[in-house]
């Protein structure tokens, strides 16, 4: 009985289905159509353009030259070595810093939190600059230490690494502090319990229980750092004085000095394939998606 | 194989008091635990049996009092130096360990060797039934077995005390109903001195030695199951273990009056000038061919009859006034003549099963 009446009412049921996921398909269409326009198209022209060479034509005379010249190697070698520092000392500053913050009452944290958020939200280029007047030769970090006697001539902690290191740090430290913070709120509290009541001192508990746990959050959030700071243009150009060259400062200077699109393009091109394979190499290690609060 | 008895320690609370702004969490509390003994908490959402545990593991420090392990005094000792075992209520299993991970951590910290852990730990696991578990992730385990391998875990360094806050509380009640039961065989193999708190009074009943009735922050009674269901201190323990009915009765000497009707009873009576009647629903009985000679009666008219399969619930209103439950077995006799709406009926309480208490709920 149930045969005869199934056909016809299986191909209305098949039918609702294909209405539905073509409504599905229709309603996704204009964020398709956004990221054709936004992403994949001025991503596709970077690739094609940086394989026409000087004359117009088809050539791989772009990434040539930055296999030959030893000026592209040091200025890979300098992109990755402020990208590592500057990682590094957020994780130095910023894990004991989101770890104090998690410890403090709802109300102190909340604005412990302001502070971490307010220069988050405070234009990169004001706080650049910021620091450029609180660390040149005159400046009042140089001014106070020698009037308080700490030393005697100005330091140079600014137009060099230091001063781009010092404001790299600054402006990533929410990147980091964010998802620590995170993932040490959302450790439940009896875990440190049932570690001290098996007999774990405070210290053994945080290095077997609590450190472990807040791993993810702290790999999200460092591998955050490290790639923002690979593309970094700002904070280097003004606060590395000429002395600090990092990729995207050598595209720039590629187009508005050289007029080379072409060698923008292929740098471009190279920076974009560091990152998409460092963020493959850290998927393998880790659930990136949990790592964003994709899933669970 | 399993994990063999340890030598079990009494435990000693003398006057702790605990105070959060001017909230007695702790009011001047003391009791003994026997050695071996399986002792229950028992009392509401903010009782204080929690708070009390927390200060035999050491979490919450007290203002002030004693507390001894045998003749340890562990007061200020911090948790990790007790060598007491617990489990929590959300069982707190490290996620980023394996169920052996989870079970040999105490044993890591210990110091001890690896052969040693794996056997402790797979001998651990068969105690709970969870032999074969150890490469599990805890993820992957439903809560009846995150339950059990808490418990393996708590008792893997074999300490002499086990603390068990809430243990059974987040499974369905056929699980809980099966774990109160093993449970109860784990404590009688192992013979630990166990304290266990919670807020179901059946599962105290079911499963302790003793139960500390706790309420306000004080142990309101401390007793067997049987003597805390037949002879309640107070109103409050009445109406926790339970579901009674109360009536308030006068009193002249020793003769106690209902309604100006003489009550007959044969248990102790409180000198209190709060004195009540405890109608217990399964003690009272429909009495069909009028009132019963030396016994108790209650003249009434059925207002509700509730037909639950294994037992029925009838309220009756007393031509007093007051409402009255009586729950009656369901049997194939009576199944179809139980009273109906508006029915005359005569309740009876036996001399035995007339108990009179302290109505105060403190």
């Amino acid at each position: 009985m149930s045969m005869q009446t199934a056909p016809s009412n299986a191909a209305g049921l098949r039918r609702d289905e294909r209405l539905e996921r073509l409504t599905l398909f229709g309603l996704s269409s204009p964020a398709i159509l956004l990221i054709l326009v936004v992403l994949v198209i001025p991503v596709g022209w970077l690739f094609y353009v940086s394989f026409i060479g000087a004359n117009g034509q088809f050539s791989l005379e772009n990434y040539e030259r930055m296999i030959s010249r030893r000026s592209y190697l040091r200025i890979f070698v300098t992109t990755f070595q402020v990208s590592l520092l500057t990682t590094g000392l957020c994780i130095l500053i910023g894990y004991p810093f989101a770890y104090f913050m998690s410890q403090l009452p709802s109300r102190l944290a909340n604005l412990c939190l302001i502070t971490v958020l307010l220069p988050f939200w405070t234009s990169l280029l004001v706080r650049t600059y910021a620091w450029l007047v609180l660390l040149q030769k005159q400046g009042l970090i140089n001014n106070w230490a020698i009037s308080l006697g700490l030393w005697d001539e100005p330091l140079k902690i600014v137009h060099n690494m230091t001063g781009t290191l010092i404001g790299m740090v600054h402006i990533m430290l929410p990147f980091l502090i964010l998802p620590v913070y995170g993932a040490m709120k959302a450790i439940d509290r009896d875990y440190l319990k049932a570690a001290a009541n098996l007999g774990a001192s405070p210290r053994v508990a945080f290095w077997t229980v609590f450190f472990p746990l807040t791993a993810p959050g702290l790999f999200a959030g460092a591998l955050m750092v490290f790639i923002l700071c690979l593309g970094f243009f700002v904070t280097p150009a003004v606060l590395g004085g000429g002395k600090v060259i990092m990729v995207s400062m050598q595209i720039v200077s590629n187009i508005e000095l050289f007029v080379n699109w072409g060698a923008a393009s292929a740098l471009g091109v190279v920076l974009l394939v560091l990152t998409v394979a460092i963020l493959w190499v850290a998927s393998r290690f880790l659930n990136l998606d949990r790592m964003t609060g994709g899933g669970h | 194989m399993t994990i063999k008895a340890a030598e079990a320690l009494p435990i000693s609370v003398r006057n702790v008091t605990k105070t959060y702004g001017a909230v007695h969490a702790l009011d001047d509390v003391s009791l003994e635990v026997k050695s071996g003994e399986f002792l229950t908490l028992l009392g509401p959402s903010g009782s204080g049996k929690t708070t009390l545990l927390m200060v035999l593991a050491g979490f919450t420090r007290p203002d002030c009092g004693s507390l001894t392990f045998g003749d340890r005094e562990v007061i200020r000792t911090p948790p990790h130096l007790r060598e007491v075992g617990m489990t929590f209520q959300s069982y707190a299993l490290f996620p980023h360990m394996t169920v052996a991970g989870n079970v040999g951590y105490p044993l890591r910290l210990r110091k001890r060797p690896k052969a040693e852990i794996a056997e402790r730990v797979e001998r651990a696991l068969e105690t709970v039934q969870l032999g074969g578990y150890g490469d599990r992730r805890v993820d992957q385990l439903s809560g009846g077995q995150k339950q059990r391998v808490a418990v393996a875990r708590a008792i893997v360094f074999e300490p002499r005390i086990l603390l068990m806050d809430e243990p059974l509380s987040a499974l369905d009640k056929k699980l809980r109903d099966q774990m109160q039961i093993e449970l109860r065989h784990l404590h009688e193999q192992l013979g630990m001195t166990t304290v266990y708190v919670t807020h179901d009074q059946r599962e105290a009943l079911t499963m302790s030695d003793r139960i500390a009735v706790v309420n306000h922050g004080r142990i309101m009674q401390l007793s067997t199951p049987r003597d805390l269901y037949e002879h309640p201190a107070n109103r409050f323990v009445a109406d926790f273990i339970g579901d009674s009915t109360f009536l308030t009765v006068s009193r002249v000497g020793r003769d106690v009056t209902f309604g100006g009707v003489p009550l007959i009873h044969a248990g102790p009576l409180p000198d209190t000038p709060d004195l009540q009647l405890m109608i217990r629903p399964e003690r009272i009985v429909l009495s069909p061919d009028g009132p019963r000679d030396g016994a108790n009666n209650f003249a009434a008219t059925a207002t509700d009859v509730v037909y639950q399969g294994d037992s029925y619930l009838l309220h009756a209103r007393l031509d007093t006034g007051e409402m009255v439950a009586l729950r009656g077995a369901v049997r194939g006799s009576n199944a179809t003549s139980l009273p109906r709406l508006g029915d005359r009926v005569t309740l009876t309480l036996a001399p035995e099963d007339t108990v009179l208490i302290d109505g105060s709920q403190t």
